[in-house]
């Protein structure tokens, strides 16, 4: 069994649903010769020369005709280079595709999977670290997945693929590349809409997505040697939520810190705590405390500054903990 | 008036050299899916204006653009509407008592009383669902268009839209990918002077629409929009050549929105009635009458009959769709996804707990 990065399971989920479904259609800039500026496309052309396009510089366009595909019963999987890039295209994603099926009675439907590389961690400053997930999770009609490892990004992407209806695939460009696991060759699935709990633990619950379920497992680990036992929550898909991992975890542990890299205001994070409010808050025994970017724009030099880091998740845990 | 193409002469009748040629059953089916869509228009502003329905955007002065183009195309090919084309929707087979029934937005809507009324959709024919925002349908035509050529499907996809949507991004970028990729779609854009109240010339300083297409890579052709046969032989001719793999074309139809902009709009605000007039003179219903006239095949009498059998079928299909209710709840939960999810089961559960107490 191979050892892969993110990018390298992304390429071999790409690739092999391409070989399983001659409907699936790869579009966007870069994606084709260059194998996408991530090389997550890499290698795809030379298979699949009819099936993968280099488009025009135009992120409308690139959603736009990829709905025309998924509507006449292809299966498209468009990139969007970098999810800063992504808001010419903000109307055909949340007006078009996430409202075709209800709008057409299901006489219509746009079985696409969007991928985009969003998050910090590259120093690429305003434009090339947004994380912009919340705009869509408040969007009807869209799936939104965040895988955080080789094996599952894989798993999650050939289930986004295989979804009859939009998703929205934000993959953390921060975790590209930074580790390694063991993906299996052939089918690997991993269902929409489970959370995963990586870490069991009993004072209380740590819930993130993405780049920052790792902060969160690091500061888990910290915490344990201070004799503080986190559960960590990778919720993996953002829409739909799997509430109830969420709500059994923190019924279990009576604490929760919630943890996201996007600003903190109207953050997907602040629905989370929203959901525990309602629905667990017999149970809890502090407050729900946030982790997030600040409420400004991404920035450049002091980007580890702005991105939360398990010091900063400890400093959470600490204040939960006190109650 | 209009620098384009012509068939239809003022004496009724035709330039040989574009004459399409059409067959008498033809050239009546036509004329009375443009008159279906003029007498529909009457009585749904009339509904409207009555409270029977909420709102409606007529086509009044646009039949031959919008009929002319739609009836050049075959069953397998694909009509991306704005909203001012049920009259294509009525020759791609559309019932329309469905119509009425999307129009009431009732249980018997195919969209379930989610859209506002002209939202048609009309799956069996080909015909998608629409939008309000303008130009968004734009690139779909294109990826439709392209996703045939990759099945390797000889069909094309007529696309409409109007002065306003050449302004948007979504024009931009359709028409660019479309020369790019070389997709089999037909640009119909109905140039009908006047986006709600902005005149063309406010929308744009090129001297005519057409002209955006040479600088994509294809051509753009002009056509007189009054002329049901100019924009039927210019829309088959596109549509041939894109289902022969040469490619899309855009076609500017130079028409006239005779009408308001929709039941909410009073162009007395902003534009002249001596220009209108202008335009009314130019009718591009009772231009086609004076062809079929010319060539023997009209009269008096038909014209009385059919107007009769169209006025009937709107009076029956509007008893048909009265008869329905609302919608049921249920309604404003499914369709989001193929399958609910348990956030929205929790919510309509919720909802029906709450209307049950």
């Amino acid at each position: 069994m191979p050892a892969m990065t993110m990018v390298q399971a992304i390429n071999n989920a790409l690739r092999e649903e391409m070989r399983r479904d001659d409907r699936v259609i790869v579009l966007g800039e870069d994606v084709g010769r260059n194998g996408g500026v991530f090389r997550c496309t890499e290698g795809l052309l030379d298979e699949f020369p009819d099936r993968v396009f280099d488009t025009p510089l135009a992120e409308g366009g690139i959603i736009g005709t990829a709905i025309g595909m998924a509507l006449y019963g292809l299966r498209p999987v468009p990139e969007i280079q970098f999810m800063d890039f992504i808001y010419p295209a903000f109307d055909q994603i949340v007006s078009e595709a996430a409202k075709m099926r209800y709008r057409s009675g299901g006489q219509f439907t746009v079985p696409m999977t969007i991928r985009t590389p969003f998050g910090g961690g590259i120093r690429g400053g305003h434009y090339h670290s947004q994380s912009s997930e919340a705009y869509f999770c408040h969007t009807p009609g869209l799936k939104v997945v965040v895988p955080s490892t080789p094996k599952e990004a894989k798993g999650l992407l050939t289930a986004s693929i295989r979804d009859p209806d939009p998703v929205m695939f934000l993959e953390p460009k921060k975790l590209y590349r930074s580790s390694r696991e063991e993906v299996p060759e052939g089918e690997v699935l991993v269902p929409i809409g489970e959370a995963a709990v990586r870490r069991p633990g009993k004072d209380l619950s740590l819930i993130a997505y993405g780049y920052m379920a790792q902060v969160c497992l690091e500061a888990a680990a910290k915490a344990s040697e201070k004799g503080v036992e986190a559960e960590v929550i990778d919720l993996r898909t953002l829409v739909p939520l799997d509430e109830p991992t969420i709500l059994a975890s923190v019924k279990k542990t009576g604490r929760a810190v919630v943890v996201y890299e996007a600003p903190r205001t109207g953050g997907f994070g602040g629905e989370i705590s929203a959901i525990l409010a309602e629905k667990a808050i017999e149970y809890l025994r502090g407050p729900i405390v946030r982790v997030t970017g600040f409420d400004t724009p991404f920035p450049y030099t002091l980007e580890d500054v702005y991105m939360p880091n398990a010091d900063r998740v400890l400093a959470a845990i600490d204040k939960v903990m006190a109650f | 008036m209009v620098d384009a193409l012509r068939v239809i002469r003022d004496d009724g009748s035709t330039d040989p050299r574009l004459d399409p040629k059409l067959s008498e059953a033809d050239a009546v089916r036509l004329y009375r899916g443009m008159s279906l869509q003029r007498i529909l228009d009457n009585r749904m502003l009339a509904l409207q204006r009555q409270g029977r329905i909420g709102f409606y955007g007529p086509s009044l002065g646009q039949e031959a653009a919008i009929v002319g183009a739609a009836i050049a195309m075959e069953p397998d090919d694909w009509i991306v509407p704005q909203y001012r084309e049920p009259g294509a929707a009525l020759v791609r087979g559309m019932p329309l008592k469905e119509l009425l029934c999307q129009l009431m937005g009732n249980a018997e809507d195919a969209v379930k009383g989610r859209q506002m009324p002209c939202h048609y959709v009309y799956r069996k024919g080909n015909y998608l669902s629409i939008s309000s925002p303008v130009g968004t349908q734009l690139p779909h035509a294109v990826g439709i268009g392209w996703a045939m050529r990759l099945r390797r499907e000889p069909h094309a996809v007529l696309v409409f839209f109007g002065d306003g949507a050449t302004s948007t991004a979504d024009f931009h970028s359709a028409m660019n990918f479309a020369g790019v990729f070389r997709t089999p779609t037909v640009f119909l854009c109905n140039n009908n002077q006047w986006a709600i109240s902005v005149p063309v010339a406010k929308q744009t300083a090129a001297s005519t629409l057409a002209q955006k297409a040479p600088a994509y890579g294809f051509d753009g052709v002009r056509v007189d929009g009054m002329d049901a046969l100019a924009v039927y032989r210019t829309t088959r001719d596109a549509a041939g050549r894109a289902r022969e793999g040469q490619g899309p074309t855009m076609i500017e139809a130079v028409t006239y929105r005779l009408g308001p902009h929709s039941s909410s709009d009073d162009p007395a605000r902003y534009r002249d009635e001596a220009e209108v007039a202008t335009w009314r003179a130019r009718d591009p219903i009772a231009r086609f009458r004076k062809y079929l006239e010319h060539a023997g095949w009209w009269d008096e009498g038909r014209e009385a009959r059919l107007e009769q059998e169209i006025g009937d079928e709107i009076t029956h299909a509007i008893q048909e769709a009265e008869r329905a209710g609302p919608p049921g709840i249920d309604t404003l939960f499914t369709d989001v996804y193929e399958t609910m999810p348990a956030h929205l089961r929790e919510e309509r559960d919720a909802f029906v707990a709450f209307r049950g107490r």
